[in-house]
């Protein structure tokens, strides 16, 4: 029997490291990957707190937060084209006409 | 050392070192393919956690689906000449102790988790016999009905605005 | 094993504000084809959601609280007060929009639509009983208004306040979502009831995964209501996106934000009460220091609004840290005189806009008072509610939120926030005195118009009333609330 809290550490460890990604590459789109990262190291801690509760709640969750994150790849990625569109680089550091 | 523990020994390493080639490749491109060998390796987690249907999902939806939307839009923006450059925004040894220092303490706090509450009625063997999609979609159409009809809501947002933000004319 | 679908017609009746809201915003996206016009879409708009508040009257009556839809969203006054203020600031925001997004060639039928479909996702927040429909309504909010903040995507400007907003915002929801993966883990519930009762049963208010779940929510919140130091995007999306959105989501995300607030962290972690006020008390000094402080030093008076923003929300959080019923009735109080004070500055800001004059530095309230007197005047009136001066609505809301925070026993708190208050004052009064006694050093044309009108009179009335008469708005939170 794999204990539960080997699933914990498993998505703690891909959430820190979607984390790091997101907080230091400076390609928009691979900061968006990470972002992804993130949300999936989540839903392996969700799944598995689904499968040692015994209760269907953590899946059902899962399964919305993939519907989000669809919608949110969608809009996000529009963003980053309509952005592109007008200034021709997506480097997160030259991003930096509002600043006070 | 019993069979699943290997089984998740194998997943947990490939899922660790995928994760950080994910996030450490230059090119936009091989990091989304990474991402979909990442997301087939979780699919085959959920296998293990009794959840079957997440398992389909995560293929169909997220790698299917999510991930190719992201290749498109590499596609559509020409990113040769950000290949050269290098890679990392200035501060990125902040970032890295940061995310180090996080994940000790996640790992400190987490490590000791158990379960805690009663457990749930759906147990392996009735989630088994009634078969995955049918437990979830039972549930998904009655106690959730709410947020399925939300959900729904936030897909046509989501259609909407990509419209508005790319397509729509202005004059 | 078969779930019968029980739905009543009970059930229906309490989603009919938010269903309200959503089939106009589709039948506005269909207007938009046949109707050249926008006008009228966008008053199309505005009777749906004066529809939708009287939806909302007609179950005000239902003043026992209720849980529909299998315990999933909750009928009560506290949701159906957040519910006012939200339709407050939607109406308020399409009334000052109507012009500006002609001017500025984005006056699309989407826009109204999206208005709609955000404060739908902001009603399902106040209203929501169980952590997914929280999520859920969460992401309806954040997805339109990254959608609005990026709608004028000719100009950089627009574009890189959405590029902004939508990292960080999706960034904070993965915490949010890492916040309820573990108090679902520890409590075996999503349902916010359930989740309270759960911490009782089983005494686990003192673990520490409960307190870093606990921890991840609130920084996800923080991000959501601007807390320092979580504010960092404020500034620049206040400044980059459409004046009619930041007016939107300077008063209906941070509200939003905090009724969930409230309901999480007074319902469902009512037990672990001393762990969140040690974590939200250095927030609030950090964002009323930060507020009142950098605003000092801005230029362009949507990012000094954007620090005052911030600002008010350290002294809304005060609110829910006295940790009382009545310090939540001084705080939503507040939320509501701070929706008309703000969106009444943000309106004179818009009317500064005309074609080919952006109107955003402080140096075009140069002289105002001489070229137009009653906008003037009228700026003159919410800068002083912005700074809490009597006998405006904002004196009276601070005034309570302080009274609450000493009477729960926090008075070095209370001081330092009446300090900063008292800082925060100089840049407000440093618009009036530009208004007031400096010579214009150019011709400034008012944009009018009848929307617009109504918008300022309404909400200078308004400040001006609750600041005489508090006694009837304080009345009406505490009958919302008491069931709470």
């Amino acid at each position: 029997m794999v204990p539960l809290n080997w699933y914990i550490i498993l998505s703690a460890v891909m959430f820190s490291i979607g984390m790091f990604g997101f907080l230091s590459r400076r390609n928009l789109v691979i900061m968006f990957i990470c972002l992804e990262l993130m949300l999936n190291a989540v839903n392996v801690s969700l799944v598995a707190f689904s499968h040692y509760l015994q209760s269907i709640n953590g899946q059902i969750l899962v399964f919305f937060v993939i519907t989000v994150a669809a919608a949110e790849a969608a809009i996000g990625l529009a963003i980053i084209i309509a952005y592109y569109k007008n200034n021709p680089t997506i480097k997160v550091d030259e991003i930096n006409i509002l600043k006070g | 050392m019993t069979l699943q523990q290997i089984y998740f020994g194998y997943f947990a390493t490939m899922m660790t070192i995928i994760s950080l080639l994910v996030v450490s490749r230059k090119n936009p491109v091989h990091s989304v393919l990474w991402m979909l060998v990442l997301f087939v390796h979780m699919a085959g987690l959920y296998l293990f956690l009794n959840a079957e249907f997440l398992a389909a999902v995560q293929i169909i939806v997220y790698a299917g689906a999510i991930m190719v939307l992201f290749l498109f839009v590499i596609m559509l923006l020409n990113l040769r000449k950000e290949e050269k450059e290098f890679r990392l925004q200035k501060q990125w040894p902040v970032s890295a102790v940061t995310a180090v220092l996080f994940l000790v303490v996640l790992v400190s706090i987490l490590g000791k988790i158990t379960v805690l509450p009663e457990l749930g009625e759906y147990s392996i063997d009735m989630i088994n016999a009634q078969g995955s999609l049918m437990t979830i979609g039972n549930v998904l159409y009655t106690k959730y009905l709410l947020p399925f009809e939300i959900a729904s809501v936030l897909l046509l947002v989501a259609i909407v605005g990509a419209v508005v933000l790319a397509k729509k004319r202005i004059e | 094993m078969d779930l019968p679908i029980t739905i009543t017609l009970m059930d229906i009746r309490a989603i009919v504000p938010e269903l309200t809201l959503i089939c106009v915003g589709l039948i506005i996206m269909l207007l938009d084809l046949v109707v050249k016009k926008k006008d009228l879409v966008a008053l199309a708009g505005i009777a749906g959601t004066v529809l939708a508040l009287f939806g909302t009257y007609k179950l005000y009556g239902v003043t026992d609280t209720q849980f529909v839809f299998s315990n999933m969203f909750v009928l009560d006054g506290y949701a159906n007060f957040f519910k006012v203020i939200f339709y407050i600031n939607l109406i308020l925001t399409i009334c000052i929009s109507i012009k500006y997004m002609e001017i500025e060639k984005s006056s699309f039928g989407e826009y109204y639509a999206l208005l709609l479909f955000a404060t739908s996702g902001m009603m399902i927040m106040a209203s929501a009983a169980d952590l997914i429909v929280l999520y859920l309504g969460l992401e309806l909010m954040a997805l339109s208004t990254y959608i609005l903040t990026g709608l004028m995507r000719k100009q950089p400007r627009s574009n890189e306040a959405a590029i902004k907003y939508f990292f960080l915002g999706a960034f904070s929801s993965a915490f949010l979502l890492y916040g309820i993966s573990l108090t679902y883990g520890m409590t075996g519930t999503t349902n916010i009831k359930e989740i309270a009762f759960a911490i009782s049963t089983l005494g686990i208010a003192d673990n520490p995964i409960m307190y870093l779940g606990l921890i991840f929510m609130i920084v996800a919140f923080s991000f959501k209501v601007a807390l320092a130091p979580f504010h960092m995007w404020a500034p620049d999306v206040y400044e980059g996106a459409p004046t009619s959105i930041t007016a939107f989501m300077s008063v209906g995300p941070k509200a939003a934000g905090f009724a969930v607030m409230g309901r999480i962290l007074m319902g469902a972690f009512g037990d672990m009460q001393a762990q969140w006020v040690t974590v939200l008390i250095p927030l609030a000094v950090l964002t009323m220091a930060t507020g009142s402080i950098i605003a000092l030093s801005q230029t362009n008076i949507k990012r000094m609004l954007a620090y005052s923003s911030i600002a008010h929300a350290g002294y809304i959080l005060l609110g829910i840290i006295a940790g009382t019923p009545e310090g939540l009735t001084a705080s939503v109080n507040y939320l509501m005189i701070y929706t008309f004070m703000n969106i009444g500055a943000f309106a004179i800001v818009i009317m500064l806009r005309s074609k080919g004059f952006q109107g955003e530095n402080l140096d075009d309230y140069k002289g105002l008072a001489k070229s137009h007197p009653v906008a003037a005047a009228l700026m003159l009136i919410f800068m002083f509610s912005l700074a809490g001066i009597p006998p405006t609505a904002g004196f009276i809301g601070k005034f309570y939120v302080f009274m609450e925070l000493i009477g729960s026993g926090y008075t070095p708190l209370a001081i330092i926030a009446i300090i900063f208050s008292a800082i925060s004052a100089f840049f407000y009064l440093r618009i009036v005195v530009y208004m007031y006694m400096k010579d214009a050093e150019q011709e400034i044309v008012l944009t009018q118009s009848p929307t617009m009108n109504i918008a300022l009179a309404v909400t200078s009335v308004m400040v001006l009333v609750l600041g005489i008469f508090p006694s009837f708005l304080l009345y009406f939170v505490r009958y919302s609330i008491m069931g709470y």
